[in-house]
This record gives C-alpha cells, sequence and structure tokens, in this order.
C-alpha cells in the first residue's frame, strides 16, 4: 500500500466519493437505510436536517472505527460499532434539541433510529473495518450523500406535488389553484414515499442498464 | 382488558411498523423473497419484540425517566439519564437477542435451525429499536399496555412480510418493465399495500 504516498485526492479516492452518489447508491442500489429515509421526506427540510445528521454520524464513526480496526477482536466488533455509533447519535440528538428543537420534535424517534440504520452498520462492516481512516472518511462521505441526496429528491417532490411548497416557502402560484389545481393530498400520506422512491429507481434503472435485476 | 385488545388491534393494523413508519424495512425487502423464510424472520421479530419492549419498559421507568430513580434514594429525585436512552436501549437489543437466541436453542432446536441466520441479524433491525422508542414517546402507563403493544406491532411486521413474500413470489410470471425488475417493483407494491392499510385508519379505538 502506496497510500501515504497518493495525493489526498487521488482519482481513486476521489470515486470513493463519487460512487455512492449514482452507481452503488445506498437507497437504490446497496438497499440500505431505507427504513428512516422515507418517514421523515414529507417536507424537505427535516429530510435535509436528517440527511446532514447522518452525514456526520457516519463520517465520524467510520473514522473512529478505522483507527479501532486493528485493536477491536471481531467477535465484540458489532457491540463496538453499535457503541460508536450510539454515541454520536446521543451527540447529534442533544445538538439538535438546543439548537433546532421544532425539527428534532418532527423528526421524533428517527434520530435515535439513524443507531440502527443499516447504511451505518453496513459501511462500518464493509468499508472502515479494513481501510485506512481517510479513505474510511471519504466513503463515509459519500455513501451518507448518496443517502441524503435521494431523501431530498424524495422530499422535494412529495412537498412540492403535496402541499405545493418548498422548504416551507409557496412555489405554486396562487393563479394555478384559481385555475382549479389542487394539491395531492396523497402524497403527504406514508406510502406515497414508497412509490416515489420506486420511480426514483425506475428512472435511474433504465438510464444506467447495468444497474438492472434478473429476476 | 378492553384496553389491552385495542392496543394490540391498533399496533397491528393502524399503526403498522411496516406500512405507517417504515421501520425494519432492510431486512423486509432483502429477506421477502420467498413465504418460507420470511415466516421464520416475522417469527422471530415478534419473538424478539415481545421481550425487549416489556424490559425497555422497565429500564425507562426505573432507570432512565427523570425521578425514576427514587426506589433507591430520596436523594435522586431528580436525576434525569434519559439522553441515554438510545445506548441502554440497543446494548438491551443486542443483549436479548443473544438470549433469545441460546434459549431457542435450548429449549426448541427445530425452531432454532430454522431461523437460522436472522436471529442475530434481528439486532439491528430498525423495528426493534423503533418499538422501544416508540414505546418510550407514548409513554404507556404499564408493562401490559407495553407488551400489548409489543407483541402488536411484531405481529402487523410479520402479516407485513408473510404478504409481500407471497406477493413476490407470483409477480416472477408477470412481465414487469426491465428497470423496475427486483427491488423497484417491490418498492411500488409495498407502496400499494401501505395505502390498502390506510383503509384501516378511520377505525377509533
Amino acid at each position: 500500500m502506496s497510500a501515504e504516498k497518493e495525493p489526498l485526492f487521488s482519482s481513486k479516492n476521489l470515486k470513493l466519493l463519487t460512487e455512492p452518489l449514482n452507481d452503488s447508491n445506498p437507497i437504490t442500489v446497496q438497499v440500505l437505510g431505507i427504513c428512516s429515509a422515507l418517514a421523515v421526506t414529507v417536507k424537505v427540510k427535516p429530510a435535509f436536517v436528517l440527511a446532514i445528521a447522518v452525514v456526520v454520524v457516519m463520517a465520524v464513526s467510520n473514522v473512529v472505527i478505522s483507527l479501532l480496526r486493528k485493536t477491536v477482536p471481531p467477535r465484540i466488533r458489532i457491540i463496538v460499532q453499535l457503541v460508536v455509533i450510539a454515541s454520536m447519535v446521543i451527540l447529534v440528538d442533544q445538538v439538535l434539541k438546543a439548537f433546532l428543537f421544532d425539527v428534532s420534535k418532527q423528526l421524533s424517534v428517527f434520530v435515535g433510529l439513524i443507531i440502527t440504520n443499516c447504511i451505518i452498520m453496513g459501511r462500518l462492516e464493509a468499508f472502515a473495518l479494513n481501510n485506512k481512516p481517510w479513505q474510511s472518511f471519504l466513503d463515509g462521505l459519500g455513501n451518507a450523500a448518496g443517502y441524503g441526496v435521494i431523501l431530498i429528491i424524495v422530499a422535494f417532490f412529495r412537498e412540492l406535488l403535496g402541499s405545493g411548497t418548498v422548504w416551507g416557502y409557496k412555489v405554486i402560484p396562487e393563479s394555478v389553484y384559481d385555475f382549479g389545481y389542487e394539491n395531492n393530498g396523497l402524497m403527504i400520506l406514508p406510502p406515497m414515499a414508497l412509490i416515489v422512491v420506486g420511480a426514483i429507481i425506475w428512472v435511474q434503472r433504465a438510464k444506467n442498464k447495468k444497474l438492472v435485476e434478473s429476476n | 382488558m378492553e384496553n389491552l385488545v385495542n392496543i394490540f388491534i391498533k399496533s397491528v393494523f393502524i399503526d403498522n411498523m411496516i406500512f405507517a413508519y417504515f421501520l425494519g424495512m432492510c431486512s423486509y425487502l432483502a429477506v421477502s423473497k420467498t413465504v418460507k423464510t420470511s415466516t421464520g424472520l416475522g417469527l422471530a421479530v415478534i419473538f424478539v419484540l415481545g421481550f425487549t419492549v416489556p424490559v425497555s419498559y422497565l429500564m425507562e421507568n426505573y432507570l432512565l425517566k427523570e425521578g425514576a430513580l427514587v426506589w433507591l434514594s430520596e436523594s435522586f429525585a431528580d436525576v434525569d439519564l434519559s439522553f441515554l436512552s438510545f445506548i441502554i436501549f440497543i446494548a438491551l437489543i443486542a443483549s436479548m437477542v443473544q438470549l433469545v437466541e441460546m434459549v431457542i436453542e435450548k429449549f426448541s432446536p427445530a425452531l432454532y435451525s430454522s431461523l437460522g441466520i436472522f436471529l442475530p441479524l434481528i439486532a439491528v433491525n430498525c423495528a426493534i429499536l423503533g418499538g422501544a422508542l416508540f414505546m418510550q414517546e407514548r409513554a404507556y402507563n404499564n408493562i401490559g399496555e407495553a407488551t400489548s403493544f409489543a407483541l402488536g406491532s411484531g405481529v402487523g411486521w410479520f402479516l407485513a412480510i408473510v404478504g409481500i413474500a407471497a406477493i413476490r413470489e407470483k409477480i416472477r410470471y408477470s412481465n414487469v418493465p426491465d428497470p423496475l425488475k427486483g427491488l423497484g417493483i417491490t418498492f411500488i407494491i409495498t407502496g400499494l399495500m401501505g395505502i390498502a392499510f390506510m383503509g384501516f385508519m378511520g377505525i377509533k379505538l
């Protein structure tokens, strides 16, 4: 390994950062982290806050686990990972409660559920355990960003079609409503998140043929 | 008693873990290829939820909540440990899963071998931690209510995963557009099932 001499942003390292945005997106390709992804996507703002929280937790815990990777015996690694993640999540939760109390109320249990968000455990297991801290940091950032992007896209469509706003601001002009346009109340309901994600997967795979499943 | 039945029905149908809160989605999508394995996983989830939520309830009320430590000494009346609840619950769940695994292995080897690898995986199933956190947020009055909520959520999860597995077994014979095959269509079916389950929403209990 000549990673010491490699520039920090070599093409290999950059790939770690960009690949999860499309080819190995954690939600639409690896199927990780769906649980908390869907319930908070009614409005853009909470989705954005959760995405940031996941980025922080993921980047830091990836680095920590990567630093510990040689000292932790494999038998107890899961419990060590959970403790690291849980302490990060407690920190994030306390920060949210202190500075963004409304959003923290809206997110309710979903901040806590970042702990069992499979995306974090999955990346720790698959990547941070075998790689150096800097690469793990990039991998964490990339995957969390890929997760956040999907979250925000879903939230954008649901908020736009469901309540005619984006980030709480009205974007659909009053005159359109005068023509008889109605907000689609169905978009606010939980099941529509699944269907929007299904549609995103459809679009993505139609563009990117190598992701198509055989069955 | 009537109250317990109400909570049970409510958490099976109205507040269904999968269709209303998307909890446990990861294993739900990954394991729902055949009815047989998904039945096994569903049963294991009912089991673990039924154990962990009541124990978390005891933890919450005798250890974590503000003033919960009064039973030790009056001087602890304003100690509030609730910021520790994530770490306590996750440790509890991990050890409960281990315990349940050992108990099942000892007393029912047949069930143990049929559940196989799914038991340890349950530790990171968000439905379990979600159950514990919802229990904390909704502040049930006594341990009976918490237990009935836990069992109801487990049964709801079981129904959902067995249902989707049955549909996925059949959909193999249909002509789905290529980019939608596999994951995409599963999402959309889950969405449609969710809309169907919303039909229960008007029920007042």
